[in-house]
């Protein structure tokens, strides 16, 4: 069984159809890179796979190890396993990094029955994972969010990442507002999580992240569809050539029903 | 102070309408207000003759207000006329329908206590069950008493303090709301009920938190309540009010007065969770909580801190406020006050600047919900000869959806340059990208909420004692359900 299947997917946003009939199968252990142009509808697509609902499907189904994913909220979605790193992390002020972590941790645990965590019992776990994004402990005791720096958030973004454990890890667009340096502490990352257990869907404009991260397949979105799939190098190929080839040959045949 | 008898006998010398002798003995007082049935209230709870003549000067003042149509009505809520002819005054401990199991308790309510992990023979108690059961709180209210007696405390009802400490009441009572300061306050002073008492004598620290543990107690109050804390001087204690289980009455207006006094050197912590009942989901019924609250630092050095907490009440309206006479005086308010489905509130501080050097710090977070509209009013009164005065008030307002309103009122008043003043307030929403964050972590929107709110409040429940901290923060939970749809 696929991790991830997507089928004939159609998604709408005030109205407006922005998905047009996605198909892809992700399966454990493969890291999948989606590029396009500006709206061609990558965001949309992590958007409605973490069950916003400001999205409305309308075709198309997406199962996640088997179930079905259309029917989960988000919170049911993230609990079986379902981790979107957002393009632009929220603040909430007030609360503890790491009282929320823990929180969203023991809301995971629960769902599956298992034991919750006290804060004793989840700070050496805690710490393990600070560790490999070279984040500092005191950074912990702020709010969430809150007077990070553009890296500093996306870092926490993959934090949270390790310390959920995810079966299905979205990455939208994570290497936008990243120095070099961030970049590759933050890919760094991404890559010790990699395992069989787990797929990743990497959302990126550019190809530069993908030399850090490589991914296994390359899908290209273009207008609601993905017109083209490859291995890396297809990366390498619209570093060179931009998207300009692809878009047209999208336009040139015939749309499909 | 003349005695009982003497009471008695100008009472039966006088023209009664109702058949008074008859009435002593029933408990059928009859609905209305008038001279009469403040001299019943005070026979009935055998007071003293200064309390008497007391009630009747705060009640002749009230019915000149009432009569000039006086009654207050600039506040930021709404509500129909009040029938003050349709109020019975003399309140026996406070009706509630004698049930034979919890089961036949609204089940929302009983679903509160267990959300709120209250053992089981406390809701009992509080719901009006008889108990047959083991409860043992007379040894245990038994252990304290003795405790306090040992250094010299008094905690005892308002009541037991007119009778066993008259000095002390007739000293201090009205010195901090005089039944002349609103007409609330001098309805209050003339049909007031119970409430408590507590005086700590010079230099003690009274060792522990005196508590509506009393939490059973909290069920019994009525609805004039009036409360007097003396700290004297050096002294210290924190007293806790109120419930954060929702009690129903089937009294709609409550009008309570709390006076607070602090002499030199000496610090008094009150702190408040109130959760009277807010009404249904449509805005019907649900208590008038009209209270005046006030301490006086009269002392050089003294403290007086506010927390409140404030959940419940189909309308809220109170300015628990500081008079800071004493040079070097502290005052504080700390507050959050949560509207929602179609509650009112309209508060705020009082912090009147006297003596020299003195400080006043006001923390109010005011959360909206539902159609709830949520003012915050603060006076911060600096005189001429409050030299070096310092404020700092700070007040956030949180709205939750988009049929609810915040509305700030500042009233600054400055007659001392040598003051420093600052006032920051801010407005914000949940954002729906907020809640959407916390989802996609595993956790469900009304958890969402509920910790977007916590966080939104942790400066007020930093100072509440701990055991209502927790209290206080599933209550705020509680109160937000249904809030996000």
């Amino acid at each position: 069984m696929s991790l991830l299947e997507i089928r004939d997917l159609h998604a709408e946003i005030g109205g407006h159809e922005i998905l047009k009939g996605i198909n892809l199968v992700v399966n454990a252990g493969e890291v999948h890179s989606i590029m396009g142009p500006n709206g061609s509808g990558k965001s949309t697509l992590a958007q409605v796979l973490s069950r916003r609902e400001s999205y409305a499907v309308t075709r198309g189904s997406i199962t996640l190890d088997g179930k079905d994913l259309l029917a989960m909220k988000p919170e049911e979605a993230a609990c079986e396993g379902v981790f979107m790193a957002f393009q632009y992390p929220v603040e909430i002020p007030g609360i503890n990094n790491a009282y929320f972590l823990r929180s969203a941790l023991n809301a995971i645990r629960k769902y599956h029955g298992i034991d919750e965590l006290d804060g004793m019992d989840f700070m050496p776990f805690f710490r393990e994972k600070l560790a490999l994004l070279e984040m500092e402990e005191k950074m912990m005791d702020r709010s969430v969010n809150e007077g990070f720096s553009g890296g500093e958030k996306k870092r926490n973004e993959i934090l949270q990442m390790a310390v959920l454990e995810p079966r299905l890890a979205i990455l939208d667009e994570t290497d936008s507002g990243l120095d070099i340096d961030a970049l590759r502490i933050v890919a760094q990352g991404v890559n010790t999580l990699r395992s069989p257990d787990r797929a990743m869907i990497v959302v990126t404009h550019y190809q530069r992240l993908l030399n850090y991260i490589v991914p296994d397949f390359v899908h290209v979105l273009v207008d609601g569809r993905i017109e083209r799939s490859g291995g890396p190098e297809l990366a390498l190929e619209l570093e060179d050539k931009g998207y300009g080839w692809i878009e047209s040959e999208a336009h040139a045949a015939p749309a499909s029903a | 102070m003349s005695s009982s008898t003497d009471t008695i006998r100008n009472l039966t010398d006088q023209d009664y309408k109702w058949g008074f002798v008859t009435d002593i003995e029933s408990e059928n007082i009859p609905r209305g207000l008038n001279e009469n049935i403040i001299r019943i209230i005070s026979l009935k709870k055998n007071e003293p003759e200064f309390m008497l003549q007391w009630r009747l000067k705060a009640y002749r003042h009230w019915a000149s207000l009432e009569k000039a149509e006086a009654e207050p009505k600039w506040a930021n809520i709404h509500y129909g006329p009040i029938n003050y002819q349709d109020i019975v005054y003399y309140s026996a401990p406070k009706q509630r329908p004698g049930l034979k199991s919890l089961d036949e308790l609204d089940p929302e309510i009983l679903r509160t206590y267990e959300k709120l992990g209250i053992p089981l023979a406390e809701q009992k108690l509080l719901a009006g069950v008889a108990v047959d059961a083991v409860f043992d709180s007379v040894s245990v209210a038994t252990t304290f008493k003795s405790k306090l007696a040992e250094l010299g405390i008094i905690f005892c009802s308002f009541s037991e303090a007119v009778e066993k400490h008259p000095a002390l009441i007739q000293k201090y009572l009205g010195s901090v709301v005089p039944h002349t300061d609103n007409f609330f306050a001098a309805l209050n002073a003339a049909v007031f009920s119970d409430g408590s008492f507590v005086y700590v004598p010079k230099g003690v620290r009274c060792p522990m938190e005196l508590s509506t543990y009393f939490r059973i107690n909290a069920a019994e109050t009525g609805q004039f309540e009036r409360t007097l804390i003396i700290a004297d001087e050096g002294s210290y204690v924190s007293y806790l009010e109120g419930c954060t289980a929702p009690i129903r009455d089937e009294n709609q207006l409550h009008a309570a007065v709390v006076e607070l006094v602090a002499l030199d050197n000496a610090q008094i912590k009150y702190s408040t969770v109130q959760n009277w009942y807010p009404g249904d989901k449509q805005g019907r019924g649900g208590i008038y909580n009209f209270v005046t609250k006030r301490g006086k630092c009269a002392g050089v050095n003294s403290k007086i801190s506010w927390t409140q907490v404030e959940t419940g009440s189909a309308i809220t309206w109170k300015y628990p406020g500081c008079i800071l006479q004493g040079d070097n005086s502290v005052g504080e308010f700390y507050s959050v006050a949560l509207t929602n489905n179609y509650q009112q509130a309209d508060t705020g501080t009082k912090m009147i600047h006297l003596g020299k050097n003195t400080r006043s710090t006001v923390v109010s977070k005011g959360i909206s919900a539902g159609h709830g509209q949520n003012t915050y009013r603060g006076m911060v009164k600096i005189q001429k000869g409050a030299t070096g005065a310092r404020n700092y008030t700070q007040c956030d307002s949180l709205l939750i959806g988009d049929r609810c309103g915040a509305h700030t009122f500042p009233y600054i008043e400055v007659k001392n340059s040598s003051s420093r003043m600052e006032h920051e307030a801010s407005t914000s929403k949940i954002g729906e990208d907020q809640i959407f964050y916390l989802q996609q972590r595993g956790l469900k929107a009304e958890e969402a909420v509920s910790m977007i709110v916590n966080g939104f409040c942790k400066e007020v429940f930093r100072e509440l004692p701990m055991e209502f901290a927790v209290e206080a923060q599933k209550l705020l939970g509680i109160s937000l359900e249904g809030s996000v749809g």
